[in-house]
């Protein structure tokens, strides 16, 4: 899903269950010296909540996908590097002209495909093309919509014009979903996914596990990991049970918050909470009277209390945010202070809109994520407090997707938006909470033509402060990377800029 | 017995229709579009037409019916709408990893529940009685998942005899198979195991009062050779009927089972698809699911003839669950 990371329905009882485990694993942990390590010191077995539909990241949004192959397997003409800005990759160096309309790229020399075959910039005119085409299956379309044509003017000079300049165009190239293909194993891809990167596919056991091998044929520094295996494991618990015995040996995204408290004590596990780019929000819908009047939501807005929030629903892992906009951005602006908690003012601003208590009464759709499904029980609680009934409605994802995302069929919804920089969505035409402010809408369209970086931060800074002041939906926390490894492994990312798990600077230390 | 045969393979065949039918119509009003959840909420319209298109969702519903339920008859299976490859290449895998798991946690609890119940019913009234059924009374309320995650903590956890979970696939060999599939099938089987040793017991119980039994004791055989030579036979017909009907709970607990020790089977396939709405996985697994509980059942009539001889040459052949 390209709207929650790796979380699980959380179950009834869940917590209490791993609450229990971990007792008893601190117990085991005393009597338990060291664990059985999985693997040699030259194999990393990763451990994942979701187990990637396919492993094309060209042909789905499902982050499973990016998160075994992206960097490992596959390359891009860019990447994002784990501080979130654009380095290159298979593009060594580029050009853009003076009106931002055309790039040259020149590729590395040297590049094999796994299979054996040459990268080239025939290769390139292949793939982005085909993720443009009409009958392409590229779920981030989008994202080559200026792109006018792509030429080879030789094997390693690639040409790109735009129709329009497009300050984000380096970045884009940067996705999972722009990486370089083949012609030849293009269509294959899902199941025998034949990249560039330094590590190629080995073996795919559905439902359990997929194997990847260090690639001899590599252009790059080789990786000191010779063998890399992601075990996809669901369940919360199992997943606990799984990093205390010593297989797996990482996880990027802990999937059992409850348990980081029992793995932080314990000098095996290193436990590092870094951020994604994921906005946690609690999504209004503005086509439903009276959550059209900006009153009603700063009322909701002064009625959240997000330290209580974190603390309850997340186990105090995670930052408030006050607008649609990553903290760690440089061009982050803190407006946490715009609305704060105070359930008298949400009081005065319902009365103000002609709502009494108990005159208002809403309906709380609540994706699987433990986020969602938490966060919303606490959500309703502080709504309650100022007046305002909720009635909590779960839903999987499918009918997430069906019902509030397309059908627009919800009052209140509680999602992580996980896409960087995805402040844009605002300005879509009917999308799914139906925000609408022209004034919004322009600074929006002067910044996808923007290049220079300090016109773009200001008009970012104007952007978050445009959906601030309308309250456009209640801004809750960034959604935390909660990673956990073996101490003795270091090279894993702390942050998340992108769904990704980069494994070539990954090693063991002793 | 011919026509015993014929009629159960045609019931077998009806059942397996109704199945279909239903399985397919709660998946057409199901809301989920299995484009949308594959291409997530930046996919364009036209992007997931061209999806649709491909998986071939475009075709109005009776036609997929047909198409399926042709296919199947002709042992072709689609491609799975989230793997991409048939559902063949996905099922055959997992089913060597529920077949043995099931068959396992059977074997288990038939081979505890049965010693268990008759000594039971041997010692009725006595210590030995009170605590098996005290036992077993809460092997029938502990759920399996519970359970299963009880001996994890145990036997992964803290002792590190066991691997908390996952399938090192057969490739690695018969011994690491076994052992990933032991603690999840004495999960699935303590509680069957519970329910068995009630019926065995009271199955056992009533055929000591029968008149044959006296008979058997008054032509000089001793409690226990009378027990093993006329009451047990008898006493299975009961017992086989409620083993028959357990056979589907057993399907339904690997699914959570398969969860918990996170072992790529059958069950956890057909979570996964269900929540993926991956229609062309969800109907052939639960069509094979329905065929072979009908099958069970079928094999369960057949045991009954075996079982007893009256049913194979008497009025009654064909129609009769006694007990």
């Amino acid at each position: 899903m390209p709207l929650s990371p790796v979380r699980r329905p959380a179950r009834a009882g869940a917590a209490l269950t791993a609450a229990v485990l971990g007792a008893l694993a601190l117990v085991a942990a005393q009597s338990a010296p060291t664990p059985a390590r999985a693997a040699p010191p030259d194999a990393l077995v990763m451990g994942m909540v979701l187990e990637p539909p396919h492993l094309d990241p060209t042909a789905g949004a499902a982050g499973a996908i990016d998160e075994v192959v992206y960097a490992n397997v596959f390359e891009g003409l860019t990447r994002i590097g784990p501080d979130g800005a654009v380095r290159p990759a298979l593009a060594e160096r580029w050009t853009v002209s003076d009106d931002g309309l055309t790039y040259t790229f020149h590729l590395r020399q040297g590049v094999t495909f796994h299979d054996g075959t040459a990268f080239t910039a025939a290769d390139a005119v292949f793939s982005l093309d085909r993720a443009r085409a009409e009958d392409s299956v590229n779920a981030q379309k989008g994202l080559f919509e200026a792109i006018a044509a792509v030429e080879a003017r030789d094997d390693h000079t690639l040409i790109v014009r735009l129709s329009h300049p497009q300050g984000r165009f380096l970045f884009n190239l940067g996705w999972g979903d722009a990486v370089m293909v083949a012609p030849e194993s293009a269509g294959t891809n899902t199941v025998n996914p034949i990249g560039t990167g330094p590590f190629r596919f080995g073996a795919w056991v559905q439902g359990d596990r997929v194997e990847l091998a260090r690639s001899d044929t590599y252009w790059g520094e080789a990786p000191a990991l010779a063998r890399a295996t992601f075990r996809f494991m669901p369940d919360p618990q199992a997943s606990l049970a799984g990093i205390l015995s010593g297989n797996p040996d990482a996880y990027a995204n802990f999937p059992a918050p409850e348990g980081l408290v029992t793995l932080e004590s314990d000098p095996r596990f290193s436990v590092v909470i870094g951020s994604t780019e994921g906005e946690t929000i609690l999504a209004m819908n503005h086509r439903r009277p009276p959550l059209d009047d900006v009153r009603v939501r700063r009322a909701i807005s002064h009625a959240i209390d997000r330290p209580a929030l974190i603390d309850g629903a997340m186990f105090g892992n995670g930052t408030p945010i006050g607008s649609h906009f990553a903290p760690h951005h440089p061009a982050h602006v803190d407006l946490t202070g715009m609305y704060p908690h105070d359930p008298d003012a949400a009081k005065a601003l319902l009365a103000e809109a002609g709502l009494g208590p108990g005159d208002l009464s809403l309906t709380l759709h609540l994706p699987p994520p433990s986020y969602a499904r938490r966060g919303g029980e606490m959500i309703a609680a502080q709504l309650k407090a100022v007046g305002i009934d909720v009635e909590i409605i779960p839903v999987e994802w499918a009918q997430w997707l069906e019902q509030v995302f397309r059908g627009h069929d919800f009052n209140l919804s509680i999602v992580a938006h996980t896409e960087p920089l995805d402040i844009d969505i605002y300005a879509r035409d009917d999308y799914y909470f139906g925000y609408d402010n022209p004034d919004f809408d322009a600074v929006i369209e002067t910044l996808e033509t923007t290049v220079d970086p300090d016109a773009r931060a200001a008009l970012y800074r104007k952007a978050q402060t445009i959906l601030a002041e309308d309250a456009a939906n209640g801004f809750l926390f960034q959604l935390p990377k909660q990673g956990v490894w073996d101490a003795r492994l270091e090279g894993l990312w702390h942050d998340s800029p992108v769904q990704a798990n980069d494994l070539t600077g990954v090693r063991w230390t002793d | 017995m011919a026509w015993f045969l014929v009629k159960r393979a045609l019931a077998l065949a009806l059942t397996l229709l109704a199945a279909s039918l239903l399985v397919f119509g709660v998946l057409e009003v199901l809301p989920g579009d299995p484009a949308l959840l594959i291409l997530g909420v930046n996919a364009r319209e036209d992007t997931l037409a061209a999806l649709r298109e491909s998986m071939g969702l475009d075709q109005p519903a009776l036609w997929r019916y047909l198409t399926w339920i042709g296919d199947l008859l002709r042992g072709r299976f689609a491609d799975s709408l989230t793997y991409d490859v048939p559902v063949s290449e996905l099922l055959l895998p997992r089913l060597a990893v529920s077949g043995p798991l099931a068959l396992l946690s059977l074997t288990l609890a038939v081979a505890l529940a049965l010693p268990l119940g008759v000594l039971a019913a041997a010692r009725r009234g006595r210590i030995t009685d009170t605590a098996i059924m005290g036992a077993s009374q809460i092997g029938i309320a502990v759920p399996n998942f519970w359970l299963g995650i009880l001996l994890v903590l145990l036997f992964a956890v803290s002792l590190r005899w066991l691997p908390a979970g996952g399938f090192p696939g057969w490739d690695a060999g018969l011994g690491a198979g076994l052992a990933a599939l032991l603690m999840p099938a004495v999960a699935l089987a303590l509680p069957q195991a519970a329910i068995l040793t009630r019926v065995t017991r009271s199955a056992v119980l009533e055929v000591l009062g029968e008149d044959y039994m006296r008979t058997a004791r008054a032509k000089g055989l001793s409690r226990g050779e009378a027990l093993w030579r006329h009451g047990l036979r008898n006493a299975m017909i009961p017992v086989v009927t409620i083993m028959g009907l357990q056979f589907s709970f057993l399907l339904a607990g690997t699914i959570i089972i398969e969860n918990v020790f996170n072992l790529p089977g059958v069950g956890r396939l057909v979570f996964q698809a269900i929540s993926q709405r991956d229609l062309v996985v969800v109907r052939d697994v639960v069509v094979l699911l329905a065929a072979t509980v009908g099958v069970v059942n079928f094999l369960v009539d057949l045991s009954y003839a075996l079982l007893d001889p009256r049913l194979r040459h008497g009025a009654g052949a064909g129609s009769g669950r006694h007990g």
